[in-house]
């Protein structure tokens, strides 16, 4: 095989597999935050606008790492730079 | 296809270069300056007022109380700082409603300048609260072992920041991109108004943030207010 067909082979592998786990992983630690917010919230419900702004922070913080993963695919696909650089060859 | 908007270029001259984001970006301050110059151009402080000068006065009063709610005590300062962060990423997200445009933000050069002003601004907030002394010493918080992992931080957050915003911007600029060639006729839309509420809440979380890492920096270390009350005691 040609060093620019394994390049592309596992660049497209990587990006999916990245994606996949990095919507998993952070989909279970969301739930569990949430979950527990809604908890808190329902014994407290004085403490809602803290736990509430708390619980938005810590969610776009939880967001942020899939979308660490997200951008890693996406540069992977798009603007893979092993890619370029094999092709400029 | 395109992953930011930093590659439609509109006029080059060696090595300076006109693109899509700096277009934006200006017409956007632009939109911004007209318009606060527009409404405090006659501010009143009678009982009745311009509906402008009330959604105005709204805006500056909610920044405040949210940075004092986060623990800085004196708002005034910080606000023109904090407030500018926030109006700009807000306006430059929830313009994706015109067809055509493109969020500045969602090109990795503007929210790379935008934590830089974070990355700035907290050793600038905090030398002038707590002075040169008091602002090193927050590094050595809460031992002086964990000083290599709070220079990491300093760093590791920046990029954080940056990336955080420039992904979920970037994020759904192309789903709705994909989803047009897909299934072009409803769901551009609803992804189009997610996209909305991602743009405000990233906004929100942007400055937020920023508030968090200046009154990090900004306080005075524990253990002086502990030998103050052992005095006082």
């Amino acid at each position: 095989m040609e060093s620019s067909t394994l390049i592309a082979i596992a660049s497209i592998v990587t990006a999916g597999i990245t994606t996949g786990i990095g919507v998993m992983m952070p989909a279970l630690g969301q739930g569990k935050s949430i979950s527990s917010a809604l908890n808190a919230m329902a014994q407290q419900p004085d403490a809602a606008p803290t736990i509430t702004r708390t619980l938005f922070v810590g969610l776009a913080m939880l967001e942020s790492l899939s979308i660490y993963c997200f951008v890693i695919s996406m540069i992977l696909i798009f603007a893979n730079p092993f890619w370029s650089h094999v092709i400029a060859k | 296809m395109k992953l930011s908007p930093d590659e439609t270029i509109f006029w080059q001259y060696k090595f300076i270069t006109i693109n899509l984001t700096m277009v934006t970006t200006w017409a956007l301050m632009l939109v911004m300056l007209v318009s606060s110059w527009l409404v405090t151009r006659k501010l009143k402080g009678d009982v009745k007022v311009s509906r402008w000068q009330c959604i105005l006065e709204m805006i500056v009063i909610g920044i405040k109380n949210q940075i004092k709610e986060i623990g800085l005590n004196k708002p005034e300062k910080f606000i023109g700082f904090i407030g500018t962060l926030f109006l700009f990423i807000t306006l430059s997200n929830i313009c994706i409603i015109f067809p055509g445009y493109e969020a500045p933000t969602g090109s990795l050069s503007t929210t790379a300048a935008l934590a830089l002003c974070v990355f700035l601004a907290v050793p600038f907030f905090g030398i002038s609260e707590v002075g040169i002394l008091g602002y090193l010493k927050s590094y050595l918080q809460p031992t002086f072992i964990m000083l290599p992992f709070n220079i990491i931080s300093e760093v590791s957050r920046t990029l954080a920041l940056a990336i955080r915003l420039f992904g979920n911007i970037m994020s759904g600029g192309m789903i709705v991109s994909i989803l047009l060639s897909i299934a072009p006729l409803i769901f551009p839309v609803l992804m189009t108004i997610l996209g909305l509420i991602t743009g405000i809440v990233q906004a929100y979380i942007f400055s937020i943030l920023a508030i968090v890492y200046i009154a990090a920096a900004t306080q005075e270390p524990k253990s002086k207010e502990k030998k103050v009350i052992s005095k006082t005691k």
